[in-house]
């Protein structure tokens, strides 16, 4: 069976640094980006490793803001 | 590609006033998710509290009241008895409905009023600065309760859904949470189920979320999830304390 991947989009700007989305992701890979900084003045959340998200929605669950879309995407074959 | 999660158009694009990782945002989102789902947010009249949620007129995607501190219920009340085809919902945090609003929100429940209230309970008063409320637990610190609250002085906390449950008109009160995923989702079906009971006009319903309040607990969004589900839901039990089945 294909493993549902997704992609994750932050609306960078609308984020306020609160860190929750980090600590719900059950592949572990939403973090600050430290190297840079929104317009409100926070690290905005962000994710590297994108080609291990599964699209659970739980960072976008949790964030008080509406910063993130999840979107999935179809596996290649 | 298929967009799995997105901003509800329940909710305008204003970006929030609230302090990082407030869980207001999150019941907000929560409750325009649950008016676009039912297909009812180009009839839905809301009515604004005062508190840190003063602003939720700018937010929601519906037409909007601001009520006197504590007075959303009583405004609600005026609104759904002239437009009773329209939905109405109040929206207040806990030093509006459970301090200087409890006669009106106990009366609009004891009359059976077809509207439905989100009461958002972060132990606190937010928006004056760390004041304490009828709701912040025991020992809890608080600005105007530095050695933190005192049974001897101020009682016991105030547990709204428990005593609104006494009453007969109240037909919907749950309480939930929001400090993880899965209590987001469950929160989100007892909001759905308290505006359907509203649209089946069988009476009042009330959802009390258990909420943070970061920069007044003083310790960050993260350790505040933590503190509420140590703390506050130990105290302030969750489920749900009447549904119309059980009233009739």
């Amino acid at each position: 069976m294909a493993k549902r991947r997704g992609i994750v989009k932050f609306t960078e700007n609308r984020c306020k640094g609160c860190e929750l989305c980090t600590t719900v992701c059950p592949v572990n890979i939403v973090k600050m980006n430290k190297c840079k900084i929104n317009v409100k003045g926070y690290h905005p959340a962000t994710v590297d490793e994108m080609e291990k998200c599964i699209a659970c929605t739980n960072c976008a669950t949790i964030c008080p803001d509406a910063v993130i879309v999840v979107e999935t995407i179809d596996e290649e074959k | 590609m298929a967009v799995v999660f997105d901003k509800t158009e329940g909710l305008t694009d204003k970006q929030f006033h609230y302090c990082p990782g407030c869980t207001h945002g999150i019941i907000h989102r929560l409750v325009g998710e649950v008016l676009v789902e039912l297909g009812v947010l180009g009839k839905t009249i809301g009515v604004a509290p005062v508190g840190c949620s003063v602003l939720a007129y700018d937010y929601f995607n519906c037409d909007m009241h601001e009520a006197a501190h504590g007075r959303a219920p009583a405004v609600a009340t005026g609104i759904k008895r002239v437009l009773p085809d329209n939905v109405v919902f109040t929206y207040q945090g806990d030093g509006d409905l459970a301090s200087i609003g409890t006669a009106e929100i106990i009366h609009a429940a004891h009359r059976g009023e077809k509207i439905t209230t989100i009461f958002v309970n972060n132990a606190i008063y937010g928006m004056t600065g760390g004041q304490m409320a009828p709701t912040t637990l025991i020992g809890q610190k608080a600005t105007t309760a530095p050695l933190g609250r005192q049974v001897a002085t101020t009682g016991m906390p105030l547990k709204m859904s428990e005593m609104l449950a006494t009453i007969d008109g109240a037909v919907f009160v749950e309480r939930c949470t929001v400090h993880n995923v899965a209590g987001i989702r469950k929160t989100k079906k007892a909001i759905k189920k308290a505006f359907e009971v509203q649209l089946e006009g069988k009476g009042f319903g009330i959802v009390e979320v258990l909420s943070t309040c970061p920069t007044n607990w003083g310790i960050t969004p993260v350790e505040s999830l933590k503190w509420l589900e140590e703390n506050m839901i130990p105290y302030y039990p969750l489920g749900n304390f009447r549904t119309p089945e059980e009233g009739k």
